[in-house]
């Protein structure tokens, strides 16, 4: 039997999209996800679940789609997910549940993230529906850090009877979703949408307070809060470490989405903040964070050229395909096996460009792929007035400088046992990016869980 | 929200602001520096404590109008409120034990140079003070600063007091008199602490400076903020502000504070003419 094809999501055109800072990806219709929906072939033995690290009842809520229940479908993700236009969106399902979709065998898995993000998007543009709050069980719990692990500890916490205070560094709630993932991708009107359904369902948000810094971890549980849960995200952003990082035009991509996204920069003067981004821009990296970077930098209307400068070839680029597909049909362009080694500046100290050393691949390295060897006498230099440095971050150390007992593996991240989330601190729970170093939003909210799970278990018998 | 319980205007663009934050307050120490965002469209600025109160749960600061966000918060008053406030950040500076202690503060850097002369004063460490400014009416926080140092030592450009030149004209005749210093500390303009620290490399004496560089959220987050100190690169909000004066390299740290010169003069225009 020939398997149909995934019905096509329908996308802003690029040559518009270039203009502005919209969402990109416009979401189906619901024709278009009953459709979808309707290829789903309801297994018996679901292995698109096993592929969810937050362990959504996919099967169920899709076979709801195709009766056009669509409220029963939002309320049947939501048992298990608190964020579902947010994963709809910015999940790599390609690498979870419809990399395990039986259809994809023939390439073609259902459109799983397509289909959560319509019944969400639906149910919010109906009004906020709030999930009815569970009886207090009269326990303090506290969430370190308002990104997508802190996002969905809170949330299961919450809904087991909880009291829940989520502690949030800067002024606005959502960490990464806020910060770094732009609008494009994620608007920013949907992670405050899903923040405000848990303030209703009663947790507690406290914004300006830096934990390790304002209050620390120990003086949280003195306030009475019996356990602790660290998503404190993955911190400092790593440099090159080559000549001329400290040119003005230098960035780390953390700074410039930041200014972008969270102070909304890209509308200065009618927002405070500026950033300075010249004509042709250089992104050093080929991750997530790395195609985001480069594909705001092309929507700022002084921006001609950008290139994405990665010292291995496109095959190993760890970003998302579709991101990456994206991202060239914008009209960023690639540098492949191209290595920066220094960055040049004129006499006023500002970026005039970026000398390479032209790369090729010799033998697999530690990580399987294989290493990228500078090519003898190869140097050139790519004329740029910016570049943004993508390289990942190292921990920030300022909950595990100030927590004693608490304690770090070798790189600095957060250590914890697998299984529940649990540091080296009785009732303090972590995970995410502080743990694993920059990884994924689904990751993230996935360890939030199993810590949320954990601390009720370890509260239940307190 | 942080309600402001105190405004006072030091000179006609200085002004002083208590202001109540009490988890601020209860773990600031000098040396360290809040974020402020004054609106929802507001920029996140660093501004140093230049006092606290544990018991009263307030924490003092001191903005000279400059860009926009200070003029924006010199508009405010006692009982308006200011959106986000931030902190303590950066690391607590690490004040001496014993000895003699020159804190020299120029501009309106004379106010965060006050908790450290404070601090020093209160374990015993003899304090003397040298303070600059423009005139002798852009002066501040000479009062407080005789309370806590053993002598206060003036410098104007013009002369209209104390000595007529720079503060580091003073700290040379300091040094030169034949006392015995311990350390220095400087706060103000970059310009005025490469001087300092010029001026207290050949004697070997101890200066520790407070790097104002551009910050964005101020926990470690952006880089923006990266400062060479000998030879390497340190984030000013996670390992400073306050480093060692002979290690920092000034003229990049003068560069990159340079960096949005231009959008800063567009909206101040653009401020100005929304005032007339």
């Amino acid at each position: 039997m020939a398997v149909k094809t995934r019905v096509k999501m329908p996308a802003q055109d690029p040559l518009l999209r270039i203009r502005n800072f919209s969402e990109v990806a416009l979401g189906y219709t619901e024709e278009m996800a009953i459709e979808e929906a309707s290829r789903c072939l309801q297994c018996k033995d679901p292995v698109c679940q096993k592929g969810c690290p937050v362990a959504v009842q996919i099967k169920d809520f899709i076979g709801l789609i195709r009766k056009g229940d669509f409220d029963g479908a939002i309320d049947k993700i939501k048992e298990t997910n608190s964020l579902p236009a947010v994963c709809g969106r910015v999940c790599p399902q390609e690498e979870q549940c419809e990399q395990s979709c039986i259809l994809n065998k023939a390439g073609r898995p259902i459109a799983i993230g397509r289909l959560e993000r319509y019944v969400a998007d639906r149910a919010l543009a109906r009004g906020l529906t709030v999930p009815p709050r569970p009886a207090s069980n009269g326990k303090k719990v506290a969430v370190v850090g308002s990104g997508p692990a802190g996002l969905a500890a809170a949330g299961d916490l919450v809904r087991r009877g909880y009291q829940v205070t989520v502690y949030e560094a800067l002024h606005d709630l959502g960490g990464v979703l806020i910060y770094g993932i732009p609008e494009f991708r994620l608007p920013k009107k949907i992670v405050r949408d899903e923040v405000e359904i848990l303030r209703a369902q009663g947790v507690d948000f406290q914004t300006d307070v830096v934990v390790g810094k304002t209050i620390t971890v120990d003086e949280i549980k003195e306030l009475g809060y019996q356990a602790v849960f660290l998503g404190t995200g993955a911190g400092l952003p790593k440099f090159m470490d080559i000549p001329g990082e400290s040119l003005n035009g230098v960035f780390s991509a953390n700074e410039f989405l930041t200014r972008i996204n969270l102070m909304k920069a890209y509308l200065f003067p009618e927002y405070d903040t500026p950033v300075k981004i010249g004509a042709r821009v250089a992104v050093v990296g080929a991750g997530n964070v790395a195609m985001d970077a480069a594909r705001s930098a092309r929507r700022l209307p002084n921006v001609e050229e950008v290139y994405i400068v990665y010292r291995r070839s496109e095959a190993e680029m760890p970003a998302r395909k579709e991101e990456l597909e994206h991202a060239k049909e914008e009209g960023i362009v690639l540098k492949t096996l191209t290595n920066p080694v220094r960055i040049l500046g004129n006499d006023a100290g500002w970026v005039t460009g970026l000398e390479c050393h032209r790369m090729e691949l010799g033998e697999p390295d530690a990580s399987g792929r294989r290493r990228p060897v500078a090519v003898k006498g190869s140097q050139f230099v790519i004329e740029v007035d910016t570049v943004i440095m993508a390289l990942g971050t190292s921990p920030n150390p300022l909950v595990s400088k100030t927590t004693p007992g608490l304690q770090t593996q070798d790189w600095g991240g957060l250590a914890v046992e697998e299984e529940t989330g649990l540091t080296s601190r009785e009732g303090v729970y972590a995970g995410g990016d502080a743990v694993t170093g920059a990884a994924t939003v689904i990751l993230a909210m996935g360890a939030g869980k199993k810590a949320a799970a954990a601390i009720h278990e370890y509260l239940l018998g307190k | 929200m942080f309600k402001i319980l105190q405004r006072r205007d030091l000179t006609p663009i200085t002004k002083l602001y208590v202001v109540q934050a009490p988890l601020v307050a209860r773990k600031a120490q000098p040396g360290q520096f809040v974020i402020v965002r004054l609106d929802p469209r507001g920029e996140r600025i660093p501004l140093t404590i230049a006092d606290y109160d544990r018991e009263k749960g307030t924490v003092t600061i001191v903005i000279q109008e400059v860009g926009k966000t200070s003029r924006d918060l010199g508009r405010l008053t006692a009982g308006d409120s200011i959106l986000d406030f931030t902190g303590p950040l950066g690391v607590p500076a690490q004040l001496a034990e014993k000895g003699i202690v020159v804190c020299v503060g120029g501009g309106f850097g004379v106010a965060p140079i006050y908790p450290k002369a404070k601090a020093l004063h209160a374990k015993g460490v003899e304090v003397i003070s040298i303070i600059g400014a423009r005139n002798k009416d852009l002066l501040i926080f000479e009062e407080e600063l005789q309370q806590v140092s053993q002598e206060v030592l003036v410098a104007t450009d013009d002369g209209s007091k104390g000595h007529h030149g720079l503060v580091t004209d003073v700290l040379k005749q300091l040094i030169n008199s034949g006392r015995k210093l311990d350390e220095v500390i400087a706060i103000g303009p970059m310009i005025m602490m490469r001087a300092v620290a010029e001026v207290t490399r050949p004697y070997r004496l101890k200066t520790w400076v407070s790097v104002d560089p551009i910050m964005v959220d101020g926990t470690g987050m952006c880089g923006a903020c990266r400062v060479t100190v000998g030879g390497q690169v340190r984030f000013a909000c996670v390992d400073g502000p306050v480093f060692d004066g002979h290690l920092v390299d000034f003229d990049e740290a003068l560069r990159r504070g340079k960096l949005y010169a231009e959008e800063q003069k567009l909206a101040n225009e653009r401020a100005q003419r929304e005032v007339h």
